[in-house]
């Protein structure tokens, strides 16, 4: 037996010997709590529009996502957020709840390295990514809108 | 199949643990183990501004701690053994500061208290040194930020995943004096079975354990029901039902005295997924739970095999799979040794 042939065979030993999950489990915590996150966006945004009747929809909604941005982060700051997140999993991943605690909690923990290569730097170590992506996805966007 | 032998060497002249002292965080201290423990930190900043700072400051204790237990004064020590698992290993050579004694950083990762002790011991046999203090640790929030995700991010760990335990032990070696004695250790060979998941440490671990202790074996001529604990160091749930499997298939029978330091350390309701891991899991498991039973004699002979995976982050970006490591060494309670070297002389 070559040793290629010796770990495949103990990788797939292994795979099969990993006890497996429900997901049902996980995919019900996240659906509650991440609809739950989104029913209080919801009803933040509505409130606004009825206590600023001059508001325009779009302005709401920016206010909303700040609004969800700055408690995702306090919670974070607050130590609560991560064990929300343990059980909701994708659920406050998927709003932008799990953007702003990607960007709060590498700025946490790394400003014991200073504030500028510490903090600053390390601020986007995870949501780096994702804003790196989002930039060129409407960069191409934006030149399919152009020319078609 | 795991092709393993002479990789043992022997003790005659009684290297014995005179002094030990295990300090863990405060999960470590609601888990199963917590009333053999010598200090149970209130916090894991232990006081200080940074992890980093605070696993330092428990190796300190730990060396102190030892040398108090041991009965024998700071300057009496002769060398200092330590490792840890940051980069670097900034805790041993940062902690070694505060120490005036002679210095070798270790890195094996999680197996480094049984490296430590193995090269402690063949220095006091070979009587170059007496007082050596072998110590290590981990710290849960350092490890995490080198090895993972910030503290505070929100993901959710895959369940084969293990917890680094927060915690330092020491073992104060010499010839002279009374206590537990080492009287042979296995050293260990780098294995690498290609596995590549940062999460499953015990699944590469456990290849390790097996080459070192079918080594061990054969060079003693002895079998598991030799001993009246076999004991790894931090495979977790899953490394150790492996193990079991890879012996079964090599015809050694790992029965009811084998355990595992990762399983024993926290108790069933504490969310740890497969067990704890890290330098710190056998080396306060062993200065406290083991070392305390040795000394009690409920066990006489233990063979304590601490593990390590030899990664970095930056191995694990690129793409490398993961090699692990496995060494071993036999305690035994001072009666039984002279029991066997009374035997041995009336032959």
């Amino acid at each position: 037996m070559t040793e290629q042939e010796r770990n495949e065979r103990y990788n797939q030993y292994v795979e099969a010997k990993i006890a497996k999950t429900h997901p049902w489990p996980s995919l019900f915590n996240a659906f509650c709590i991440g609809g739950l996150i989104c029913v209080i966006g919801q009803l933040f945004n509505d409130m606004l529009l009825d206590v600023f009747p001059t508001l325009t929809t779009q302005n709401a909604w920016t206010y909303t996502l700040i609004f969800l941005i700055f408690i995702a982060s306090f919670l974070t700051g607050l130590g609560v957020f991560d064990k929300i997140a343990v059980h909701a999993g994708a659920g406050t991943i998927v709003p932008i709840t799990g953007f702003s605690n990607s960007i709060a909690s590498p700025a946490m923990e790394f400003k014991n390295e200073g504030i500028v290569f510490g903090m600053c730097a390390k601020m986007f170590v995870i949501a780096g990514p994702v804003i790196v992506f989002g930039t060129v996805a409407s960069i191409i966007v934006g030149l399919i809108y152009l020319f078609v | 199949m795991i092709d393993a032998e002479n990789q043992t060497i022997y003790f005659k002249k009684k290297p014995h643990i005179i002094g030990n002292y295990a300090i863990v965080g405060p999960k470590e201290g609601k888990g199963s183990l917590n009333s053999y423990f010598d200090y149970i930190m209130k916090d894991d900043l232990f006081g200080e501004k940074t992890y980093e700072k605070a696993e330092r400051k428990m190796v300190e204790q730990a060396i102190m701690g030892a040398i108090d237990n041991a009965k024998i004064s700071p300057k009496d020590l002769k060398l200092l053994i330590c490792g840890d698992l940051l980069n670097q290993i900034i805790t041993s050579s940062f902690a070694a500061r505060a120490f005036d004694v002679p210095y070798i950083g270790l890195f094996g990762a999680c197996s480094t208290m049984a490296e430590s002790l193995a090269i402690g011991a063949s220095l006091v046999n070979a009587g170059y040194i007496d007082n050596v203090a072998c110590t290590t640790a981990s710290h849960f929030s350092t490890a995490e930020r080198q090895f993972r995700y910030p503290l505070e991010l929100g993901n959710q760990r895959p369940p084969t995943s293990q917890w680094t335990v927060t915690g330092a032990g020491c073992s104060i070696l010499s010839s002279k004096g009374s206590g537990p004695v080492i009287t042979c250790a296995t050293f260990g060979k780098v294995t690498d079975f290609g596995i590549m998941d940062v999460n499953n440490m015990g699944s590469v671990m456990a290849p390790s354990a097996a080459s070192t202790l079918i080594s061990h074996f054969k060079d003693t001529n002895t079998t598991p029901d030799d001993y009246d604990l076999v004991v790894t160091g931090d495979l977790g749930k899953l490394g150790s039902e492996i193990l079991l499997d890879l012996m079964e298939d090599h015809g050694y029978k790992l029965g009811t005295n084998y355990n595992d330091c990762g399983q024993i350390i926290f108790n069933g309701k504490q969310s740890v997924l497969m067990g704890g891991s890290g330098c710190g899991c056998s080396a306060t498991v062993l200065n406290s739970y083991i070392l305390k039973k040795v000394r009690t004699k409920e066990f006489k002979k233990v063979l304590f095999v601490a593990t390590g995976a030899l990664l970095s982050s930056t191995s694990t970006q690129q793409g490398d799979t993961i090699p692990g490591i496995a060494h071993a060494v036999v305690i035994e309670s001072d009666d039984e040794v002279d029991r066997k070297n009374a035997k041995k002389e009336s032959e």
